[in-house]
């Protein structure tokens, strides 16, 4: 009986999370396989041999696989399962397109964001936004479940687990790839980010990101946004923070001109230490914020950058 | 060309949500409920399709009890033509919600069918990739700009790193994120008109799919809240606190 992680990569390189995942998958006492899918990933794969408690990590390098096409590696994945008692990725855009998939053809019932594992068949998860935790029991035989990397601390290293390459090749024709836009930043990625920085629609407009860059700069901080912020179009969907966007939990989180919206707080609220700056006294977000300063932003953040 | 909108009825987004005292769920007596918010931003690209005339007929359905008709019925006020209600007192999980809606697909053979990308109660975020595997179609998860020409449809998604654009052989299952569109209010006099639009109610018992629950809910309780903490006077006090108490600068 075993574990099999659908682990992502990025620019040759393996998502920081998979270690978070690993860690988590360690939980269910198994023996756990990575699986890699995409084009030119040595390395990746590398990286994800060297994860502390992998015993194998599986290849499977097709140009097919490129773009990660749900339609193409739910299949590889359907045929690899068989061997394992439980299939595990991160909660990302990539790993919740891709475990459905699996699970239906599987005839499974799949667990979404999970954030803690109890045992075998019993998982903690945040339902309605974040404002219950739900413990839930899986009556399948496989379990299939996205961990969200978060609420778990990334696992070590270890000298490099064998590396083997998977043969089956499953290409499907209803779906292509035409192309993709990532913003490229010099910053640190928003989810693994120690501190991170975020702009609501208090900040009134794009150009005024900057105000909150020159504090980011000082920091070393990634920059995120609330959904107002991003749908008035300051500021690109990537950096959106809450329910239905990304989730952090940084040492530190400093909300500037958000009022901390229930859907925004699903995405920040487990951040070690959270600052709040708003010019609302009344403003939710100071229920949540360890440090609260009521204040114009346009005065406090160029203060705050020279400050620092 | 036909498309068929998949639409939930949740709690409202604006609800605070209670626990049960005896923890086995979240309490939804005499709570506002509504159309899930990305349910809506689905029915209204399908309104939106057939206004631009690409879309001859838009059918909204639900899985859900009696009361779902509500959504329906916004469904039918917001532009929708016609409706299917999949009824049942049962919680269908999304396994079961994707072997219901198939079988609504293959009598329906709809060329598109948009979805929300999750629904605000259960955040699965699952049923309409299952939906799309069972048919053996494309799908575009987290759509943020749909264009159809012909039998392809070319989605832009929002995705971690940014935003990725596929090509989709139709019929292919959409679900929709947040910024795809705006969704309309319903007026009045559509409100007053979507009362004689049809729904087809069927129940779900008559239908032989199997809905028996795969996953048991153990307990619900609330998070652990945050305390509150303190408020600072000046931006010196903030980074004194920092740096000297939290020590994370
Ligand atoms: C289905 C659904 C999903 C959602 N998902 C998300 C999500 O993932 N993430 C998310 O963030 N939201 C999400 N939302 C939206 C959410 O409900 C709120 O609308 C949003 O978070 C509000 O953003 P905001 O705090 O920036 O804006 P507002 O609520 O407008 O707050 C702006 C704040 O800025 C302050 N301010 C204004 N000027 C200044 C100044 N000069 N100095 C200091 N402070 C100032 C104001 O006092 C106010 O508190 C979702 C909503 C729905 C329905
Ligand atoms: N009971 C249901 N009836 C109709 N559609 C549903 C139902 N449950 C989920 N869906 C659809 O699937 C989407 C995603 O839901 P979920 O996978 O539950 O997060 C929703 O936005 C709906 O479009």
């Amino acid at each position: 009986m075993a574990t099999l992680i659908f682990a992502e990569h990025q620019d040759g390189a393996l998502d920081p999370a998979t270690a978070r995942v690993v860690a988590g998958a360690k939980a269910l006492g198994e023996p756990i396989d990575v699986v890699l899918m995409g084009h030119q990933i040595d390395g990746a794969a590398r990286q994800a041999a060297e994860i502390d408690g992998v015993s194998r990590v599986l290849v499977a390098d097709n140009e097919a696989y490129q773009h990660v096409l749900a339609e193409n590696v739910s299949k590889v994945l359907v045929e690899l399962s068989g061997e394992y008692t439980h299939l595990l990725a991160s909660a990302s855009t990539t790993g919740k397109n891709v475990l459905p998939r699996v699970a239906a053809l599987k005839d499974v019932s799949p667990l979404t964001d999970v954030i803690a594992i109890e045992s075998s068949d019993t998982f903690r998860r945040p339902i309605y936004a974040g404002s219950a935790i739900a413990t839930v029991k899986s009556l399948d035989t496989l379990k299939i479940v996205s961990l969200r990397a978060t609420a778990f601390e990334p696992a070590g290293q270890q000298s490099a687990a064998s590396i083997e390459p998977v043969t089956v090749v499953e290409v499907s024709t209803t779906s292509r790839f035409v192309s993709e836009a990532r913003p490229e930043g010099e910053r640190p990625e928003l989810t693994s980010a120690g501190v991170v920085v975020s702009g609501g629609r208090g900040m009134g407009n794009g150009e005024n990101f900057k105000l909150l860059e020159a504090v980011a700069d000082k920091l070393g901080a990634a920059i995120g946004a609330s959904r107002a912020a991003v749908d008035a179009g300051y500021v690109p969907n990537d950096m959106q923070v809450g329910q239905t966007g990304k989730i952090v939990a940084p040492e530190l989180y400093i909300a500037v001109g958000i009022s901390g919206s229930i859907q925004h707080l699903a995405g920040m609220k487990d951040s070690r230490v959270i600052v709040a700056i708003n010019n609302d006294d009344e403003a939710p977000i100071f229920r949540v914020a360890d440090y609260g300063l009521v204040g114009d932003l346009f005065e406090v953040l160029p203060e705050l950058a020279q400050k620092l | 060309m036909k498309v068929l909108v998949a639409v939930k009825r949740v709690i409202d987004y604006n609800v605070k949500v209670r626990v049960k005292p005896d923890n086995s769920d979240v309490d939804l007596t005499n709570v506002k409920m509504a159309m899930n918010p990305f349910c809506e931003i689905a029915v209204e690209e399908a309104v939106q399709l057939k206004e631009r005339g690409i879309v001859s007929e838009v059918v909204a359905v639900t899985v859900g009890p009696k009361a779902a008709q509500e959504q329906l019925r916004t469904a039918l006020a917001l532009g929708a033509d016609r409706a299917i209600h999949l009824e049942t007192d049962e919680v269908v999980e999304s396994l079961g919600v994707a072997k219901l809606l198939k079988k609504v697909v293959e009598d329906e053979q709809p060329s598109l069918v948009l979805m929300g990308k999750q629904s605000i109660d259960t955040d699965n975020n699952q049923t309409g990739q299952m939906l799309s595997a069972l048919m053996g179609w494309a799908q575009a998860t987290f759509a943020s700009k749909v264009a159809i020409e012909g039998d392809t449809a070319t989605v832009e998604r929002e995705i971690d790193g940014g935003l990725q654009t596929l090509s989709l052989n139709l019929p292919a299952v959409i679900t929709t994120d947040l910024r795809l569109n705006e969704p309309r209010y319903a007026k009045l006099p559509d409100i007053m008109k979507a009362k004689k639009k049809p729904v087809d109610t069927r129940s779900v018992a008559d239908l032989g799919v199997d809905i028996a629950p795969r996953v048991e809910l153990v307990r619900v309780e609330l998070p652990t809240e945050r305390q509150e903490g303190v408020r600072v006077g000046s931006v010196d006090e903030l980074v004194d606190k920092l740096k000297n108490e939290a020590k994370v600068i």
